[in-house]
């Protein structure tokens, strides 16, 4: 086992999936906000509101495509990089990308061609439908994405098959309304509503700023606010740490979020801040606030958060289980016929078979687990703790904007009611600054989800160690290397594309002012209208 | 659950194979024209508008074609997961050239008329070429090695370690299927340019799918020459039950000379599929001579269709043979997911195909018809 392999592969999915999901929030999140324009412009025949699909429709776009071209480099790198980890749970991991693709990706990828190239092609209401369909594509596509990704971390309704050494689905229903899986989505979902909100609201601030656009700047704004408010407080409220108490590794995770090493009496403080140290496992200078990390961890008031300290040891319990469990599988397959197996032997492999990943864990240190010492088995079960520095500094900067958006869009949402949008300029100069924002935000969301499964892949079952492909470390370095010059190429030429789009800002039909406004209410306009007209060729 | 018990495993394991080639085909008939446009962009379109007119005829189908690729590789993940472990980890190198164009070709479309400089507009237009060409190469010589048997073998533990190299997929068998399949589609992106363009544009693509529908002919009866004389086939000679566990280390393979004919030999109505092929090149060169739009794709369609369903009945029940540890060759027998998910993608397949084909034809009416150029060149509409 080369561990440069593993780390070089989990350097290249790190950067392939961080990548991926710069595009990924803003088009799960734009197409909801575009598909909502759209119907207000079908439900009031106001075409400002048609001109605002288009001009955010140019912007998806740019984004979508983005998303797509970096998208199929993840669904491709399972096999291409984590080949044992396809074989292992390619029987249960598969089935929500096979379903994604079937149900979710190809009406977005579909219709998508219609929003664009449809309007003078379809009916309004069918033009609507299209579009629609794009959101609920794109929306379907992270449902299925996250029941694979919650999976990984709660491997709910699979067996392993000793005959075909692998995990296999045993009960489908589990693994679809795994708990994990739906506090993912939600969040993730919410996340993808809050990035697009604020791009929105920033860019249409920085019209206002400029006295460019108004009315379709303030529309937008409108939208944004409303819909981000939504948002930022379901993807704060609705975190993702609900499911965290499912499962072991999930607690282990919690515990490193909060680099809480010892276990506390219900309910938990939560350390506001200080400085963790994984080598003397505890924290510097920190500040405890009494309950609160009980009351987010469990929402209750009298469930006992374990410890890192308590975790490492009910690893270290697990990992002999396991090689028991091994022992068991080896003399399995070892008998050759079904017949042939000893009763004993299944029987231990009944009883212990969960916890057979632990052994796994000991692969890294000696090829056989039943022959590790107890110092490997110590080290073993130490390696169950992630890097608790990046996850729980991740955890805070994610929090804290989460707040921020809150109060951000709960301000223009205000205003907005107020009518005075345009009142405070510092206040669109901050919208404005608060563009990137929510990216750092789903960024540092994606590592608090995944590096806190290390060194897990699929928690409890299969180590990242083991999971990945025999490659040579030239030919991983060729990849990388390949990756992040196109990458980074496409990004600048991205940015380029979008600055452009929006400096050249929307096509726009000045709005006639409201009928009743018109004729009747202003006796100034209604003298106006009756004077004659100026001059027939206009 | 038990209701998957009523389907047995063999007829799970068949009708999977049989949706891979649904998948396979799928691609290839949709993407194809796609990537045979791109490719014949640089020719075909002189001049900036007759570009914008070719990449405007694929420009709001090649997004959900391309799906095809991306659902191919879950159903792939799904259902054969060994196929897909074994196949994306050993060709390494080539999936990562064929993910580099994947990742450029949408960009190149969406960004390409997003500036004015011609300059940038060149360079896009040979990116969609590259992006074209690459993947269409790369995946008639991916085809190519598979049915030669790949340096591959399985530890007890099902680890995969693989043994060839890179530059060892560009053999001449491989380079040879890789040039059949540039052909069909340089063919199937001429009838759609056919179809959907007319002027200078269309008749270009009908002077150079002539000639690639020519080339598809004599390349692939040459490819089935070489196939029956110089590559060894593979034979399983042990037993091997039809619903017993997916584990490919439990029987015994050889390589025999002629094996690939063998399928043919027993079923001589297999003999259909390379006819299939052959006649719908034949037919898609008479459909461009005489100008018969809808025909000539539909026969370039059943051509490709024919040819991909060749291979397949050749190896059949092999999926992808081991040249170096021939017992671990992948079969339709060994190497699928469990009965529970087979049944279960089973059951979603059958709901959504039917309703991606509804909707996919239902988009495809409703952008029936000739690509405006005057309406591109006035810059109405959201043209790319």
């Amino acid at each position: 086992m080369d561990l440069d392999i593993v780390a070089l592969s989990r350097l290249q999915f790190a950067l392939t999936a961080l990548y991926h999901f710069l595009f990924v929030p803003l088009t799960i999140g734009l197409a909801v906000i575009i598909a909502i324009m759209e119907t207000v412009y079908v439900m009031t025949g106001r075409t400002i509101w048609r001109d605002m699909t288009k001009f955010w429709g140019v912007l998806f776009g740019i984004n979508f495509a983005m998303g797509v071209a970096t998208g199929i480099v993840m669904e491709f790198q399972f096999g291409m990089n984590w080949s044992y980890y396809s074989h292992y749970v390619g029987d249960v991991f598969g089935a929500p990308l096979a379903i994604e693709g079937l149900m979710a990706f190809f009406l977005e990828a579909t219709f998508v061609g219609l929003f664009f190239f449809g309007w003078d092609k379809l009916s309004k209401v069918g033009h609507l439908m299209a579009t629609w369909a794009v959101a609920i594509g794109s929306n379907f596509s992270a449902l299925w994405i996250l029941i694979a990704n919650g999976w990984m971390q709660n491997p709910v309704g699979a067996a392993f098959n000793p005959q075909t050494m692998r995990m296999e689905v045993t009960d489908f229903f589990a693994v679809l309304t795994n708990p994990v899986a739906q506090a993912k989505f939600v969040h993730t979902v919410s996340a993808g509503y809050t990035v697009a909100s604020i791009f929105v609201l920033g860019v249409s601030a920085w019209y206002v700023l400029r006295g460019r656009h108004l009315q379709l700047a303030k529309r937008s704004m409108t939208v944004a606010a409303s819909f981000g408010l939504a948002a930022s407080l379901s993807v704060v409220v609705l975190g993702d740490e609900s499911g965290y108490l499912s499962t072991e590794h999930q607690k282990m995770k919690l515990a490193a979020v909060e680099a809480m090493w010892k276990t506390e009496p219900a309910p938990a403080a939560f350390t506001a801040f200080g400085f963790p140290d994984q080598e003397t496992r505890e924290t510097h200078y920190a500040i405890h606030i009494p309950a609160v990390m009980g009351l987010i961890g469990t929402r209750s008031l009298n469930t006992e958060i374990p410890g890192i300290d308590d975790l490492v040891h009910r690893a270290e319990l697990n990992i002999r289980v396991g090689i028991s469990a091994y022992d068991a599988l080896q003399k399995i397959r070892a008998a050759g016929s079904e017949a042939a197996v000893p009763e004993s032997a299944r029987k231990i492999f009944e009883a212990n078979g969960h916890a057979m990943g632990y052994a796994l864990l000991l692969k890294r240190y000696v090829d056989d687990p039943r022959q590790a010492t107890p110092e490997q088995i110590g080290k073993a079960a130490l390696d169950t703790v992630p890097a608790v520095a990046p996850l729980y500094w991740s955890f805070r900067i994610m929090v804290g904007l989460g707040m921020f958006f809150i109060l951000l869009t709960a301000t223009f949402f205000v205003l907005s009611a107020r009518r005075r949008l345009d009142a405070h300029p510092w206040l669109l100069k901050v919208a404005v600054f608060a563009i990137p924002l929510p990216w750092i935000a789903a960024e540092c969301g994606w590592i608090v989800a995944e590096v806190g499964r290390q060194p897990w892949v699929i928690e409890g079952v299969l180590p990242t160690a083991v999971a990945v492909s025999n490659l040579g470390v030239t030919t991983l370095l060729i990849t990388i290397a390949g990756f992040a010059l196109i990458y980074t190429v496409l990004f600048l030429i991205e940015m380029k594309l979008m600055l452009k789009a929006i400096r050249k800002g929307p096509e726009e039909h000045p709005v006639p002012p409201p009928a009743a406004y018109r004729a009747e209410a202003d006796p100034e306009v209604a003298a106006a209208l009756r004077r004659p007209p100026l001059a027939a060729a206009d | 659950m038990i209701l998957h018990e009523l389907i047995s495993y063999e007829t799970l394991r068949l009708v999977w194979w049989l949706l891979l080639g649904v998948l396979l085909i799928g691609f290839a008939v949709t993407d194809g024209f796609d990537l045979g446009a791109n490719m014949l962009l640089p020719f075909a379109g002189r001049n900036d508008l007759e570009r914008r007119v070719i990449i405007n005829s694929v420009g709001p189908v090649w997004e959900g074609n391309q799906v095809w690729l991306i659902l191919g590789g879950g159903a792939i993940f799904a259902a054969w997961p060994q196929l897909y472990a074994v196949s994306f980890s050993g060709f390494y190198l080539a999936m990562f050239a064929i993910l580099v164009p994947l990742i450029l070709r949408p960009v190149a479309f969406k960004f390409r008329s997003k500036q004015d400089d011609p300059r940038w507009r060149t360079r896009w237009d040979w990116t969609l070429f590259v992006t074209g060409l690459v993947p269409a190469l790369i995946f008639g010589v991916a085809m190519g090695n598979v049915l030669q048997g790949v340096p591959f073998r399985l530890a007890p533990d099902m680890r995969i370690f693989y043994e060839g190299s890179f530059f060892g997929l560009l053999n001449p068998f491989a380079l040879l299927c890789g040039l059949v399949s540039v052909a069909m589609l340089v063919m199937h992106g001429s009838a759609w340019l056919q179809l959907k363009t007319q002027g200078p544009v269309a008749d270009r693509a009908r002077a150079y799918g002539s000639v690639a529908a020519l080339l598809t002919l004599v390349l692939y009866a040459l490819a089935g020459v070489v196939l029956w004389s110089w590559v060894d086939g593979y034979r399983v000679t042990s037993a091997l039950p039809t619903g017993g566990p997916s584990n490919p280390l439990l029987k015994m393979v050889e390589v025999q000379p002629g094996a690939w004919f063998a399928n043919y030999a027993a079923r001589p109505w297999m003999w259909a599929a390379p006819g299939l092929g052959l006649a719908g090149a034949l037919l898609a060169f008479v459909g461009l001579r005489l100008r018969r739009e809808v025909l000539t794709l539909l026969a370039s369609a059943l051509g490709i269709t024919g040819i991909i369903l060749s291979v397949g009945a050749s190896m059949f029940p092999f999926i992808l043979p081991s040249s170096i540890d021939p017992r671990a060759s992948l079969t339709v027998w060994d190497s699928s997911s469990s009965h529970l998910t087979l049944f279960i993608m089973l059951i979603v397949t059958g709901i959504f195909i039917p309703l991606i084909v509804a909707y996919t034809s239902w988009v495809y009416k409703v952008l029936w018809g000739k690509v405006d150029a005057d309406a591109i060149a006035e810059g109405r509409g959201h043209a790319y």
